[in-house]
Protein backbone atom coordinates (compact mmCIF):
# COMPACT_ATOMS: atom_id res chain seq x y z
CA UNK A 1 0.00 0.00 0.00
CA UNK A 2 1.46 3.39 -0.84
CA UNK A 3 2.68 5.19 2.01
CA UNK A 4 -0.56 8.45 1.04
CA UNK A 5 -3.13 5.60 1.12
CA UNK A 6 -2.34 4.00 5.31
CA UNK A 7 -4.78 4.77 7.63
CA UNK A 8 -3.56 8.11 9.39
CA UNK A 9 -4.09 10.91 11.29
CA UNK A 10 -4.95 14.08 8.53
CA UNK A 11 -6.30 17.10 8.81
CA UNK A 12 -9.22 18.79 6.69
CA UNK A 13 -7.56 21.20 4.77
CA UNK A 14 -4.51 18.72 4.08
CA UNK A 15 -6.97 16.78 2.72
CA UNK A 16 -7.74 19.62 0.57
CA UNK A 17 -4.28 19.98 -0.54
CA UNK A 18 -3.73 16.08 -1.45
CA UNK A 19 -7.34 16.31 -3.50
CA UNK A 20 -5.68 19.03 -5.48
CA UNK A 21 -2.70 17.24 -5.92
CA UNK A 22 -4.97 14.18 -7.03
CA UNK A 23 -6.99 16.26 -8.92
CA UNK A 24 -3.67 16.98 -11.17
CA UNK A 25 -3.60 21.26 -10.10
CA UNK A 26 -0.67 23.01 -12.13
CA UNK A 27 -1.30 26.37 -10.34
CA UNK A 28 -1.75 27.36 -6.92
CA UNK A 29 -2.14 31.24 -6.40
CA UNK A 30 -3.44 32.57 -2.79
CA UNK A 31 -2.28 35.59 0.11
CA UNK A 32 -2.27 34.06 3.63
CA UNK A 33 -5.43 33.74 5.81
CA UNK A 34 -6.43 32.12 8.81
CA UNK A 35 -7.91 29.41 8.82
CA UNK A 36 -7.33 28.24 5.12
CA UNK A 37 -3.47 28.70 5.89
CA UNK A 38 -2.44 25.35 5.81
CA UNK A 39 -3.69 24.63 1.83
CA UNK A 40 -1.04 26.91 0.89
CA UNK A 41 1.78 25.76 2.92
CA UNK A 42 1.35 22.54 1.84
CA UNK A 43 1.22 23.74 -1.72
CA UNK A 44 3.78 25.79 -2.07
CA UNK A 45 5.98 22.94 -1.00
CA UNK A 46 4.52 19.95 -2.63
CA UNK A 47 3.29 21.86 -5.98
CA UNK A 48 6.35 22.88 -7.73
CA UNK A 49 7.97 19.67 -6.75
CA UNK A 50 5.24 17.85 -8.97
CA UNK A 51 6.35 20.57 -11.52
CA UNK A 52 3.56 23.03 -10.91
CA UNK A 53 3.66 26.57 -9.97
CA UNK A 54 2.89 28.07 -6.42
CA UNK A 55 2.66 31.87 -6.55
CA UNK A 56 1.97 33.89 -3.45
CA UNK A 57 0.47 37.23 -4.55
CA UNK A 58 0.01 39.98 -2.94
CA UNK A 59 -3.55 39.89 -2.12
CA UNK A 60 -6.71 37.96 -2.75
CA UNK A 61 -7.92 40.04 -6.12
CA UNK A 62 -4.52 39.23 -7.55
CA UNK A 63 -4.88 35.72 -6.65
CA UNK A 64 -7.83 34.72 -8.40
CA UNK A 65 -6.97 37.00 -11.11
CA UNK A 66 -3.69 34.74 -11.64
CA UNK A 67 -6.00 31.71 -11.09
CA UNK A 68 -7.88 32.29 -14.18
CA UNK A 69 -4.62 33.24 -16.61
CA UNK A 70 -3.52 30.13 -15.71
CA UNK A 71 -6.41 28.32 -16.18
CA UNK A 72 -6.53 29.92 -19.70
CA UNK A 73 -3.33 29.11 -19.97
CA UNK A 74 -4.04 24.93 -19.64
CA UNK A 75 -3.14 24.53 -16.46
CA UNK A 76 -5.90 23.43 -13.18
CA UNK A 77 -5.81 26.26 -10.95
CA UNK A 78 -7.15 27.14 -7.68
CA UNK A 79 -6.78 29.16 -4.78
CA UNK A 80 -7.94 29.10 -1.14
CA UNK A 81 -8.66 31.88 1.05
CA UNK A 82 -11.57 32.76 4.03
CA UNK A 83 -14.39 35.47 4.31
CA UNK A 84 -12.45 38.27 3.85
CA UNK A 85 -10.36 37.42 0.74
CA UNK A 86 -13.33 35.63 -0.60
CA UNK A 87 -15.21 39.17 -0.48
CA UNK A 88 -12.53 40.41 -2.70
CA UNK A 89 -12.53 37.65 -5.16
CA UNK A 90 -16.07 38.68 -5.83
CA UNK A 91 -15.39 40.24 -8.70
CA UNK A 92 -13.36 37.89 -10.55
CA UNK A 93 -15.17 35.13 -10.03
CA UNK A 94 -17.70 36.54 -11.85
CA UNK A 95 -15.41 37.07 -14.84
CA UNK A 96 -14.53 33.59 -14.71
CA UNK A 97 -18.17 32.68 -14.76
CA UNK A 98 -18.79 35.14 -17.99
CA UNK A 99 -16.07 34.12 -19.75
CA UNK A 100 -16.65 30.68 -18.79
CA UNK A 101 -12.91 29.83 -17.21
CA UNK A 102 -12.21 26.95 -15.12
CA UNK A 103 -11.56 27.31 -11.55
CA UNK A 104 -11.44 26.05 -8.06
CA UNK A 105 -12.10 28.76 -5.47
CA UNK A 106 -11.53 27.56 -1.63
CA UNK A 107 -13.37 29.62 1.02
CA UNK A 108 -12.59 27.91 4.95
CA UNK A 109 -15.01 30.34 6.40
CA UNK A 110 -14.74 31.71 9.34
CA UNK A 111 -16.97 33.86 11.37
CA UNK A 112 -18.02 37.57 9.83
CA UNK A 113 -19.18 39.60 8.99
CA UNK A 114 -15.45 42.04 8.60
CA UNK A 115 -12.15 40.45 10.09
CA UNK A 116 -14.85 38.13 12.39
CA UNK A 117 -13.36 35.60 14.47
CA UNK A 118 -9.81 34.90 12.21
CA UNK A 119 -9.86 31.29 14.23
CA UNK A 120 -13.83 30.09 14.70
CA UNK A 121 -16.02 28.50 12.58
CA UNK A 122 -19.35 29.72 10.66
CA UNK A 123 -21.72 29.14 8.16
CA UNK A 124 -22.32 33.02 7.10
CA UNK A 125 -20.68 33.03 3.74
CA UNK A 126 -23.48 30.36 2.06
CA UNK A 127 -25.59 32.91 0.70
CA UNK A 128 -22.28 35.02 -0.47
CA UNK A 129 -20.89 31.70 -2.13
CA UNK A 130 -24.10 31.85 -4.39
CA UNK A 131 -24.76 35.42 -4.89
CA UNK A 132 -21.57 36.98 -4.07
CA UNK A 133 -20.77 38.10 -7.41
CA UNK A 134 -22.63 40.94 -9.19
CA UNK A 135 -25.14 40.13 -12.50
CA UNK A 136 -27.56 37.10 -12.96
CA UNK A 137 -25.22 33.66 -12.81
CA UNK A 138 -24.84 30.08 -12.17
CA UNK A 139 -22.65 28.94 -9.89
CA UNK A 140 -21.34 25.48 -8.37
CA UNK A 141 -20.27 25.49 -4.78
CA UNK A 142 -19.61 22.30 -2.98
CA UNK A 143 -19.72 21.38 1.02
CA UNK A 144 -17.32 18.80 2.87
CA UNK A 145 -18.26 17.44 6.10
CA UNK A 146 -15.57 15.11 7.09
CA UNK A 147 -11.70 15.05 6.28
CA UNK A 148 -12.43 12.42 3.51
CA UNK A 149 -15.05 14.70 2.03
CA UNK A 150 -12.54 17.19 1.87
CA UNK A 151 -10.24 15.05 0.06
CA UNK A 152 -13.11 13.48 -2.32
CA UNK A 153 -15.04 16.67 -3.09
CA UNK A 154 -11.95 18.93 -4.13
CA UNK A 155 -11.05 15.73 -6.41
CA UNK A 156 -14.54 16.47 -7.82
CA UNK A 157 -14.42 20.29 -7.74
CA UNK A 158 -11.41 19.84 -10.32
CA UNK A 159 -13.53 17.67 -12.62
CA UNK A 160 -16.75 19.78 -12.60
CA UNK A 161 -14.93 23.14 -13.33
CA UNK A 162 -13.27 21.80 -16.14
CA UNK A 163 -16.37 19.80 -17.19
CA UNK A 164 -18.71 22.73 -17.24
CA UNK A 165 -16.09 25.51 -17.49
CA UNK A 166 -16.79 27.13 -14.57
CA UNK A 167 -15.67 28.20 -11.25
CA UNK A 168 -16.30 25.98 -8.39
CA UNK A 169 -16.55 27.14 -4.83
CA UNK A 170 -15.66 24.62 -1.90
CA UNK A 171 -17.35 26.00 1.24
CA UNK A 172 -15.54 24.91 4.12
CA UNK A 173 -15.70 26.11 7.43
CA UNK A 174 -13.33 26.34 10.25
CA UNK A 175 -14.12 23.08 12.03
CA UNK A 176 -14.06 21.14 8.90
CA UNK A 177 -10.86 22.69 7.52
CA UNK A 178 -9.21 22.13 10.88
CA UNK A 179 -10.95 19.00 11.84
CA UNK A 180 -8.57 16.18 12.40
CA UNK A 181 -9.15 12.82 11.93
CA UNK A 182 -8.65 9.07 10.74
CA UNK A 183 -8.29 8.88 7.23
CA UNK A 184 -7.93 6.51 4.32
CA UNK A 185 -7.22 8.01 0.72
CA UNK A 186 -8.19 5.94 -1.95
CA UNK A 187 -6.05 5.28 -4.92
CA UNK A 188 -5.80 8.37 -7.39
CA UNK A 189 -7.65 8.45 -9.98
CA UNK A 190 -7.13 9.33 -13.80
CA UNK A 191 -6.79 12.84 -14.63
CA UNK A 192 -8.77 13.74 -17.31
CA UNK A 193 -7.24 16.35 -19.54
CA UNK A 194 -9.08 19.35 -21.34
CA UNK A 195 -11.07 17.99 -24.64
CA UNK A 196 -9.54 19.65 -27.60
CA UNK A 197 -11.50 21.25 -30.31
CA UNK A 198 -11.62 19.06 -33.46
CA UNK A 199 -11.61 21.99 -35.51
CA UNK A 200 -8.70 24.04 -37.42
CA UNK A 201 -8.18 27.21 -35.35
CA UNK A 202 -9.90 29.35 -38.46
CA UNK A 203 -13.08 27.77 -37.17
CA UNK A 204 -12.74 27.46 -33.58
CA UNK A 205 -15.15 29.81 -31.54
CA UNK A 206 -14.96 29.35 -27.94
CA UNK A 207 -18.39 30.25 -27.24
CA UNK A 208 -20.35 28.68 -30.10
CA UNK A 209 -23.64 26.48 -28.85
CA UNK A 210 -23.20 24.70 -32.04
CA UNK A 211 -20.08 23.02 -29.80
CA UNK A 212 -22.77 21.93 -27.08
CA UNK A 213 -23.88 23.16 -23.71
CA UNK A 214 -20.01 23.37 -23.16
CA UNK A 215 -18.40 23.94 -26.13
CA UNK A 216 -14.70 23.38 -25.73
CA UNK A 217 -11.88 25.70 -23.96
CA UNK A 218 -8.39 25.77 -26.11
CA UNK A 219 -5.46 26.42 -23.57
CA UNK A 220 -3.91 29.55 -24.80
CA UNK A 221 -0.35 28.75 -26.68
CA UNK A 222 -1.81 26.65 -28.83
CA UNK A 223 -2.39 27.98 -31.69
CA UNK A 224 -6.16 29.10 -31.36
CA UNK A 225 -7.19 32.73 -31.45
CA UNK A 226 -9.54 34.05 -29.67
CA UNK A 227 -11.02 37.02 -27.23
CA UNK A 228 -11.57 36.53 -23.86
CA UNK A 229 -13.95 39.25 -21.82
CA UNK A 230 -16.42 40.16 -19.17
CA UNK A 231 -18.49 41.99 -21.86
CA UNK A 232 -21.02 40.56 -23.10
CA UNK A 233 -19.97 38.50 -25.90
CA UNK A 234 -20.40 37.07 -29.37
CA UNK A 235 -19.12 33.40 -29.97
CA UNK A 236 -15.67 33.99 -30.67
CA UNK A 237 -15.63 35.94 -27.34
CA UNK A 238 -15.73 40.15 -28.86
CA UNK A 239 -17.80 42.26 -27.11
CA UNK A 240 -21.74 42.44 -28.66
CA UNK A 241 -24.76 44.02 -27.93
CA UNK A 242 -27.21 42.35 -30.37
CA UNK A 243 -30.28 40.69 -28.33
CA UNK A 244 -29.76 37.92 -30.72
CA UNK A 245 -26.27 37.01 -29.67
CA UNK A 246 -26.45 37.61 -25.77
CA UNK A 247 -29.27 35.79 -25.17
CA UNK A 248 -28.42 32.49 -26.53
CA UNK A 249 -25.46 32.73 -24.67
CA UNK A 250 -27.32 33.68 -21.33
CA UNK A 251 -29.63 30.86 -21.59
CA UNK A 252 -26.69 28.24 -22.48
CA UNK A 253 -24.82 29.95 -19.46
CA UNK A 254 -27.57 28.46 -17.26
CA UNK A 255 -28.93 25.55 -19.16
CA UNK A 256 -25.11 23.93 -18.82
CA UNK A 257 -25.87 23.72 -14.96
CA UNK A 258 -29.32 23.00 -15.48
CA UNK A 259 -29.84 20.61 -17.84
CA UNK A 260 -26.87 18.71 -15.97
CA UNK A 261 -28.28 18.74 -12.08
CA UNK A 262 -28.00 15.08 -11.65
CA UNK A 263 -24.54 15.03 -12.53
CA UNK A 264 -23.56 17.98 -10.12
CA UNK A 265 -25.89 17.33 -7.19
CA UNK A 266 -24.65 15.27 -4.18
CA UNK A 267 -26.68 14.54 -1.88
CA UNK A 268 -26.34 11.71 1.17
CA UNK A 269 -28.86 10.04 3.40
CA UNK A 270 -29.23 8.14 6.23
CA UNK A 271 -32.01 6.52 7.85
CA UNK A 272 -34.87 8.10 5.74
CA UNK A 273 -36.47 5.17 5.02
CA UNK A 274 -38.91 5.03 8.23
CA UNK A 275 -38.16 8.84 9.39
CA UNK A 276 -40.53 11.11 10.73
CA UNK A 277 -38.22 13.81 11.34
CA UNK A 278 -35.38 14.81 8.54
CA UNK A 279 -32.22 16.94 9.46
CA UNK A 280 -31.28 18.86 7.05
CA UNK A 281 -27.31 19.23 7.06
CA UNK A 282 -24.23 20.75 5.66
CA UNK A 283 -20.74 21.04 7.15
CA UNK A 284 -19.76 20.81 10.34
CA UNK A 285 -23.15 20.87 11.62
CA UNK A 286 -23.44 17.19 9.48
CA UNK A 287 -21.41 15.91 12.57
CA UNK A 288 -23.68 17.35 15.21
CA UNK A 289 -26.69 16.14 13.19
CA UNK A 290 -25.59 12.77 12.99
CA UNK A 291 -24.27 12.53 16.64
CA UNK A 292 -28.09 13.86 17.90
CA UNK A 293 -29.46 11.13 15.21
CA UNK A 294 -28.24 8.66 16.79
CA UNK A 295 -28.73 9.62 20.50
CA UNK A 296 -32.44 9.73 18.92
CA UNK A 297 -32.42 6.41 17.55
CA UNK A 298 -31.44 4.89 20.71
CA UNK A 299 -34.44 6.04 22.53
CA UNK A 300 -36.77 4.91 19.16
CA UNK A 301 -37.23 8.07 17.42
CA UNK A 302 -37.29 8.23 14.21
CA UNK A 303 -34.72 10.73 12.72
CA UNK A 304 -33.28 10.93 9.35
CA UNK A 305 -30.32 12.82 7.83
CA UNK A 306 -30.10 14.54 4.66
CA UNK A 307 -26.43 15.62 3.91
CA UNK A 308 -25.95 18.31 1.34
CA UNK A 309 -22.73 17.89 -0.56
CA UNK A 310 -23.61 20.00 -3.28
CA UNK A 311 -25.21 23.19 -2.16
CA UNK A 312 -25.69 24.91 -5.23
CA UNK A 313 -27.43 24.48 -7.28
CA UNK A 314 -29.69 23.77 -4.56
CA UNK A 315 -31.18 19.92 -4.76
CA UNK A 316 -34.57 20.78 -5.19
CA UNK A 317 -35.99 17.59 -6.43
CA UNK A 318 -34.70 15.81 -2.97
CA UNK A 319 -36.01 18.21 -0.66
CA UNK A 320 -39.16 19.09 -1.61
CA UNK A 321 -40.05 15.14 -1.75
CA UNK A 322 -39.54 15.90 2.25
CA UNK A 323 -42.57 18.15 1.85
CA UNK A 324 -44.51 14.46 1.35
CA UNK A 325 -41.81 12.02 3.49
CA UNK A 326 -41.80 13.26 7.24
CA UNK A 327 -43.60 15.58 9.29
CA UNK A 328 -41.42 18.29 10.76
CA UNK A 329 -38.00 18.92 9.09
CA UNK A 330 -35.08 20.78 10.83
CA UNK A 331 -32.50 22.65 9.62
CA UNK A 332 -28.95 23.27 11.74
CA UNK A 333 -26.62 25.83 10.93
CA UNK A 334 -23.98 28.07 12.05
CA UNK A 335 -25.22 31.15 11.26
CA UNK A 336 -28.52 33.06 11.87
CA UNK A 337 -30.50 30.99 9.34
CA UNK A 338 -29.50 30.73 5.27
CA UNK A 339 -29.88 27.50 3.67
CA UNK A 340 -33.05 27.06 6.18
CA UNK A 341 -34.31 29.85 3.63
CA UNK A 342 -34.14 27.41 0.75
CA UNK A 343 -35.29 24.65 2.34
CA UNK A 344 -39.05 26.24 3.42
CA UNK A 345 -38.90 27.67 0.08
CA UNK A 346 -38.78 24.26 -1.94
CA UNK A 347 -41.01 22.38 0.63
CA UNK A 348 -43.58 25.16 0.34
CA UNK A 349 -45.45 25.35 4.02
CA UNK A 350 -45.90 21.51 3.35
CA UNK A 351 -44.15 20.66 6.72
CA UNK A 352 -42.63 23.17 9.23
CA UNK A 353 -39.01 23.90 8.55
CA UNK A 354 -37.46 24.40 11.54
CA UNK A 355 -33.94 26.42 11.78
CA UNK A 356 -31.53 25.77 14.88
CA UNK A 357 -28.69 28.01 15.14
CA UNK A 358 -25.23 29.02 16.90
CA UNK A 359 -23.74 31.80 15.57
CA UNK A 360 -20.20 33.31 17.67
CA UNK A 361 -17.70 30.63 17.03
CA UNK A 362 -18.88 27.09 18.13
CA UNK A 363 -20.11 24.39 16.65
CA UNK A 364 -23.99 23.63 16.93
CA UNK A 365 -24.13 20.98 19.71
CA UNK A 366 -26.42 18.16 19.20
CA UNK A 367 -28.54 18.60 22.35
CA UNK A 368 -29.41 22.01 20.33
CA UNK A 369 -31.38 19.88 17.92
CA UNK A 370 -32.50 17.28 20.51
CA UNK A 371 -34.63 19.80 21.91
CA UNK A 372 -36.40 20.36 19.01
CA UNK A 373 -37.09 16.98 18.83
CA UNK A 374 -39.04 17.07 21.96
CA UNK A 375 -40.95 20.29 20.72
CA UNK B 1 -23.12 4.32 20.55
CA UNK B 2 -19.76 3.32 20.72
CA UNK B 3 -17.86 4.81 23.40
CA UNK B 4 -16.29 8.00 23.40
CA UNK B 5 -12.85 8.95 25.50
CA UNK B 6 -13.42 12.73 25.55
CA UNK B 7 -10.11 14.88 26.16
CA UNK B 8 -9.70 18.85 26.81
CA UNK B 9 -6.15 20.06 27.07
CA UNK B 10 -6.27 23.57 27.84
CA UNK B 11 -4.04 26.20 28.46
CA UNK B 12 -2.23 29.29 27.45
CA UNK B 13 -0.73 29.57 23.73
CA UNK B 14 2.93 28.35 23.46
CA UNK B 15 2.53 25.94 26.11
CA UNK B 16 2.28 22.73 23.14
CA UNK B 17 -0.87 21.38 24.40
CA UNK B 18 -2.45 21.57 20.50
CA UNK B 19 0.76 19.62 19.71
CA UNK B 20 0.42 17.29 23.06
CA UNK B 21 -3.64 16.76 21.35
CA UNK B 22 -2.02 16.68 18.15
CA UNK B 23 0.41 13.70 19.07
CA UNK B 24 -2.55 11.99 21.42
CA UNK B 25 -4.90 11.71 18.80
CA UNK B 26 -2.13 10.23 16.14
CA UNK B 27 -1.34 7.86 18.72
CA UNK B 28 -4.71 6.79 19.32
CA UNK B 29 -4.62 6.34 15.29
CA UNK B 30 -1.44 4.23 15.45
CA UNK B 31 -3.43 2.27 18.18
CA UNK B 32 -5.97 1.27 15.15
CA UNK B 33 -8.57 3.05 16.87
CA UNK B 34 -10.55 6.37 15.46
CA UNK B 35 -9.75 9.64 16.90
CA UNK B 36 -10.35 13.45 16.27
CA UNK B 37 -8.68 16.21 17.05
CA UNK B 38 -9.67 19.74 16.84
CA UNK B 39 -7.93 23.60 18.03
CA UNK B 40 -9.24 26.53 19.81
CA UNK B 41 -7.09 29.60 19.69
CA UNK B 42 -6.42 32.92 19.54
CA UNK B 43 -4.68 35.04 16.40
CA UNK B 44 -1.59 35.25 18.70
CA UNK B 45 1.35 33.20 18.66
CA UNK B 46 2.10 32.87 22.16
CA UNK B 47 -0.29 33.96 24.93
CA UNK B 48 -3.96 33.76 24.71
CA UNK B 49 -6.26 30.84 25.61
CA UNK B 50 -5.86 28.13 23.96
CA UNK B 51 -6.81 24.28 23.90
CA UNK B 52 -7.07 21.53 21.90
CA UNK B 53 -9.62 18.74 22.50
CA UNK B 54 -9.53 14.90 21.63
CA UNK B 55 -12.07 12.33 20.89
CA UNK B 56 -10.97 8.61 20.95
CA UNK B 57 -13.39 5.95 20.20
CA UNK B 58 -13.92 2.28 18.62
CA UNK B 59 -16.61 3.28 16.40
CA UNK B 60 -17.46 6.56 14.35
CA UNK B 61 -17.07 9.85 15.76
CA UNK B 62 -19.63 12.17 14.89
CA UNK B 63 -19.30 15.18 17.06
CA UNK B 64 -15.71 16.32 17.27
CA UNK B 65 -15.56 18.34 20.28
CA UNK B 66 -15.71 17.54 23.98
CA UNK B 67 -19.16 16.83 25.25
CA UNK B 68 -18.48 15.76 28.78
CA UNK B 69 -14.90 15.75 29.53
CA UNK B 70 -13.40 12.27 30.57
CA UNK B 71 -10.16 13.60 30.96
CA UNK B 72 -9.36 17.64 31.33
CA UNK B 73 -5.39 18.82 31.67
CA UNK B 74 -5.57 22.47 32.88
CA UNK B 75 -2.64 23.97 32.73
CA UNK B 76 -3.80 27.93 33.53
CA UNK B 77 -6.21 28.93 36.28
CA UNK B 78 -8.25 30.87 33.20
CA UNK B 79 -8.22 26.92 31.42
CA UNK B 80 -9.32 25.54 34.93
CA UNK B 81 -12.14 27.74 35.59
CA UNK B 82 -13.34 27.68 32.03
CA UNK B 83 -13.37 23.95 31.63
CA UNK B 84 -13.43 21.84 35.10
CA UNK B 85 -17.42 21.92 35.04
CA UNK B 86 -17.91 19.95 31.58
CA UNK B 87 -15.88 17.17 33.30
CA UNK B 88 -17.60 14.40 33.74
CA UNK B 89 -18.68 13.17 37.72
CA UNK B 90 -15.74 10.05 37.15
CA UNK B 91 -13.53 12.12 35.13
CA UNK B 92 -10.08 13.22 36.13
CA UNK B 93 -9.05 16.56 36.37
CA UNK B 94 -5.23 16.95 35.67
CA UNK B 95 -3.33 20.40 36.88
CA UNK B 96 -0.35 21.82 37.37
CA UNK B 97 -0.08 22.46 41.00
CA UNK B 98 1.81 25.85 40.93
CA UNK B 99 0.35 27.36 37.65
CA UNK B 100 -3.62 26.77 38.84
CA UNK B 101 -4.15 28.34 42.39
CA UNK B 102 -7.42 27.84 42.98
CA UNK B 103 -8.34 24.59 42.37
CA UNK B 104 -10.89 21.69 43.38
CA UNK B 105 -13.69 19.07 42.69
CA UNK B 106 -14.17 15.48 42.21
CA UNK B 107 -11.24 13.78 40.39
CA UNK B 108 -8.53 16.80 40.82
CA UNK B 109 -4.98 15.82 40.36
CA UNK B 110 -2.34 18.51 41.02
CA UNK B 111 1.31 17.93 40.13
CA UNK B 112 4.73 19.87 39.72
CA UNK B 113 4.21 19.49 35.81
CA UNK B 114 6.28 22.61 34.82
CA UNK B 115 8.86 21.64 37.58
CA UNK B 116 8.97 18.15 36.28
CA UNK B 117 9.86 19.46 32.71
CA UNK B 118 12.25 21.97 33.42
CA UNK B 119 13.71 18.75 36.05
CA UNK B 120 13.70 16.39 33.11
CA UNK B 121 14.24 17.84 30.05
CA UNK B 122 16.23 21.24 31.02
CA UNK B 123 12.88 23.62 29.89
CA UNK B 124 9.16 24.28 30.80
CA UNK B 125 8.39 23.90 27.38
CA UNK B 126 8.37 19.95 27.68
CA UNK B 127 5.08 20.18 29.99
CA UNK B 128 3.13 19.12 27.10
CA UNK B 129 5.35 15.82 27.06
CA UNK B 130 4.85 15.56 31.09
CA UNK B 131 1.34 15.93 30.36
CA UNK B 132 1.32 12.90 27.61
CA UNK B 133 3.27 10.67 30.36
CA UNK B 134 0.88 11.77 32.81
CA UNK B 135 -2.07 10.43 30.00
CA UNK B 136 -0.38 7.75 29.66
CA UNK B 137 0.43 6.57 33.52
CA UNK B 138 -3.10 7.85 34.13
CA UNK B 139 -5.12 5.61 32.06
CA UNK B 140 -5.24 3.55 29.09
CA UNK B 141 -7.05 5.24 26.41
CA UNK B 142 -3.16 4.84 24.37
CA UNK B 143 -0.28 3.07 24.51
CA UNK B 144 2.97 3.88 25.23
CA UNK B 145 4.19 2.29 22.34
CA UNK B 146 2.04 4.41 20.09
CA UNK B 147 2.68 7.70 21.92
CA UNK B 148 6.48 6.85 21.82
CA UNK B 149 6.44 6.65 18.07
CA UNK B 150 3.87 9.64 17.78
CA UNK B 151 6.55 11.86 19.78
CA UNK B 152 9.21 11.00 18.59
CA UNK B 153 7.85 11.72 14.48
CA UNK B 154 6.54 14.98 16.16
CA UNK B 155 9.51 16.13 17.51
CA UNK B 156 11.46 19.20 15.84
CA UNK B 157 15.30 17.98 15.29
CA UNK B 158 17.25 18.32 18.31
CA UNK B 159 13.90 17.79 20.83
CA UNK B 160 13.39 14.11 20.13
CA UNK B 161 15.68 12.77 23.65
CA UNK B 162 14.60 15.68 25.80
CA UNK B 163 10.55 15.40 24.94
CA UNK B 164 11.58 11.20 25.64
CA UNK B 165 13.33 12.09 29.36
CA UNK B 166 10.47 14.32 29.81
CA UNK B 167 7.41 12.06 28.64
CA UNK B 168 9.07 9.10 30.74
CA UNK B 169 9.33 11.83 33.89
CA UNK B 170 5.51 12.68 33.38
CA UNK B 171 4.73 8.35 33.18
CA UNK B 172 6.55 8.17 36.01
CA UNK B 173 5.04 10.75 38.35
CA UNK B 174 1.49 8.96 37.50
CA UNK B 175 2.80 6.25 39.64
CA UNK B 176 3.13 7.93 42.69
CA UNK B 177 -0.75 8.47 42.43
CA UNK B 178 -3.09 6.68 44.26
CA UNK B 179 -4.89 4.23 42.15
CA UNK B 180 -8.43 5.83 43.77
CA UNK B 181 -7.77 8.93 42.20
CA UNK B 182 -6.61 7.53 39.13
CA UNK B 183 -10.51 6.35 38.67
CA UNK B 184 -11.21 5.87 34.99
CA UNK B 185 -7.53 4.07 34.58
Amino acid sequence: MPDNQKPRLMQGNEAVAEGALAAGIGFYAGYPISPANEISSILSARLPRKGGIFLQMEDEIASIAAVIGASLGGARAATATSGPGFSLMQENIGYAVAAEIPCVVINVQRAGPSTGQPTSPSQGDVMQSRWGTHGDHPIIVLCPSSVIECYLITLRAFNLAEKYRIPVIILMDEVVGHLRERVELPPPEEVVARPKPTVPPEWYFPYDEAAGLVPPLVSFGEGYRYHVTGLYHDIAGFPTQREDEIEPWFERLFEKIEANREDIIQVDEEAMEDAEVALVAYGAPVRSARHALRLAREEGKAVGLIKLLTLWPFPEARIAKLGHQVKKIIVPEMNRGQMVLEVQRVVAGRRPVIGVNRVGGQMVSPYQILELLEA
Amino acid sequence: MASRFEVCLAGQGGQGLILAGLILAEAAVLDGKNATMTQSYGAEQRGGASHSEVIISDGDIDYPRVLKTDLLVALSQEAFDNFHHEVKKEGIILTDSHLVEKKSGDGLIALPIVETAKGAAGSGAASNMVALGLIAGLTKIVSCKALHKAIDARSPRGTQRSNRWAFKAGFDLAKTISPKAKRKA
